[in-house]
């Protein structure tokens, strides 16, 4: 069921009862189905969304950069092989096949530029059929999947109205 | 001095104002009490409420409101509800429900004329009927019946001077969605005795047990319904203050006259807003909706499991759970509940006689505060 995996979605710390009186179902039910959802990949895992900024001291300790990447598609295969191969290197946090002037775009984390752009000239760069890289580093985050990095808006409500 | 306006001064001040006052100065209360959503209007109509700023919207429109937003209004109470409406000659932009509802009574009362009002209800429609030169007059309903209005109560109460029924549904603060047949029941005793009838729909969209019944929509009832709505609700809007009427063209011709004497127009800005709320924003209201169902859910299984029995409030963002069982009065209860436990609502008489032995709960609060107000009210209760 669509709900529960959307309010998993925002909210991966709801008990199953919670989600059972909020969608009307059994809590048997909320439960069967998360460890449904659990055991066929539906759910990949559960996790934290952090703003690494607002940590102290942490954010000159990574950089991350969005790194588009031109390849030359192989026959029978595309673009496949050499997204999947990419994709396995640990510091590359997401790749996708795009539309536009380059083909695939990819979110690549590192412990400073210096170890990004040795990833990108050392490892990216050599791979078979990657013909060109244009490396954006992050410089502030404002907003990732859906959640606004900046300071929440205050309730400016009255405490008690009509 | 010369006395004052002998019916203003007659009124008495809000009873939500001695908790709003003790609330204001304690620190850590959760407040179960506030009668607007928690959610901030959606940003894309924040948005084009800025543009309108910046491109220097800050003139008047004309008196009935902006033709576009007239035009909005009226096609989707069309599509809605199949209520028909001309957005040129039976609509017109207020400033709230607020305006509107004192708009709709001047133009129907004759002084001494009465209204027949079922309560428990909001706050300000007895004060408005008495301000327009009417006379109020209370009809009860109960939480046996789900605070279903009944026309025989209603009809009892019917005299010559009667001129109107004003009603809200869904209801501030019950929670309760009129039932269609008890609609269709008021509207055929409104026939049989020639009465208006104002129906205070700002809470429309915010239901969640079955479909709305919009009373401008039901057969005999057009002719003689002033329909009031707005925005603040459903999108969150309540600081802009825009509303509107729908109502037959000989009332919504004087309500603009009124209006144009009174408020000139609604805010130029806030209409614009207004449009982009109903021309784009159909799915921040749709998920707030289902964030508020959600909560309701919670928050009402939450009352019943802490030993309040809560009759299952089908619309607006209000649970209004009997408080009987603790054999206090509900002032009394409310009182104590924020100065012990630091949870404000507000007391059920308020709203009217019938809302004695009841608590107005808002869950238009975040969970984990729902859930630990819910945590202190327990405590309360064991504490009696």
């Amino acid at each position: 069921m669509r709900e529960i995996l959307e309010l998993l979605e925002r909210d991966a710390h709801l008990s199953h009862d919670t989600i059972a009186t909020m969608t009307g179902l059994p809590v048997e039910e909320v439960t069967a189905r998360i460890a449904e959802y659990e055991a066929s990949g539906v759910i990949r895992r559960y996790k934290a969304v952090i703003d690494w900024d607002s940590v102290e001291g942490q954010h000159s300790e990574s950089v991350t950069a969005f790194i588009d990447v031109s390849v030359a598609p192989a026959r029978g295969v595309g673009f496949d092989d050499v997204a999947n191969r990419i994709s396995r290197f640990g510091e590359v946090r997401s790749v996708y096949l795009v539309s536009g002037s380059h083909d695939l775009r990819c979110t690549v984390v590192g412990r400073d530029i210096r170890a990004v752009s040795d990833f990108v000239s050392q490892k990216l760069s050599t791979i078979d059929r990657v013909q060109a890289t244009a490396t954006h580093f992050v410089l502030k985050t404002h907003k990732r999947d859906g959640d606004v990095f900046t300071e929440p808006e205050p309730d400016h409500r009255l405490p008690v109205t009509p | 001095m010369k006395p004052l306006n002998e019916v203003i001064a007659a009124c008495p001040p809000s009873g939500i104002r001695r908790f709003f006052d003790i609330a204001a100065e304690m620190d850590d209360v959760i407040s179960l009490g506030v009668g607007e959503p928690d959610f901030v209007t959606p940003w894309r109509i924040r948005e084009a409420g800025i543009y309108a700023l910046e491109h220097g919207y800050t003139t008047y429109t004309s008196n009935a409101g902006l033709p576009r937003l007239r035009e909005l209004i009226c096609a989707d109470l069309a599509e809605r509800y199949d209520a028909r409406y001309s957005p040129a000659t039976e609509c017109l932009i207020t400033t709230g429900v607020s305006e509107g509802l004192d708009l709709a009574l001047r133009v129907l009362l004759n002084p001494g004329d009465e209204v027949i009002i079922p309560e428990p209800c909001y706050v300000a429609y007895e004060p408005c009927v008495a301000f327009a030169g009417g006379v109020p007059v209370r009809v009860p309903t109960s939480w046996e019946d789900g605070f279903a209005i009944s026309a025989e109560v209603v009809a009892a109460a019917i005299t010559p001077r009667t001129k109107a029924v004003l009603i809200g549904s869904p209801a501030n603060p019950t929670g309760a969605v009129q039932p269609r047949e008890a609609l269709e029941a008021l509207v055929r005793l409104a026939q049989e005795h020639d009465l208006y009838l104002i129906s205070d729909e700002i809470y429309d969209r915010l239901t969640y047990t079955g479909a709305h019944t919009c009373l401008g929509a039901l057969p005999g009832a057009r002719e003689r319904t002033v329909l009031l709505g707005g925005f603040s609700k459903a999108q969150a809007m309540t600081g802009w203050r825009v509303g509107w009427i729908c109502a037959p063209e000989a009332v919504a011709e004087l309500c603009v006259r009124v209006h144009q004497y009174t408020m000139l127009c609604a805010p130029h800005i806030s209409q614009l807003a207004a449009v982009e709320a109903l021309s784009a924003a159909e799915d921040d209201v749709t998920e707030m909706v289902a964030d508020y169902d959600r909560r309701r859910r919670v928050f009402v299984k939450g009352l019943r499991e802490i030993g309040l029995e809560c009759p299952e409030p089908g619309g607006a963002f209000y649970a209004f759970p009997s408080i009987r069982s603790s054999g206090l009065d509900s002032e009394t209860f409310a009182e104590r509940l924020l100065k012990e436990q630091s949870v404000a609502v507000v007391p059920g008489s308020v709203f009217g006689p019938s809302g004695e032995g009841h608590i107005r709960c808002s869950y238009a609060t975040a969970l984990p505060l729902l859930e630990e107000a819910l945590e202190r009210m327990g405590r309360f209760l064991r504490s009696l």
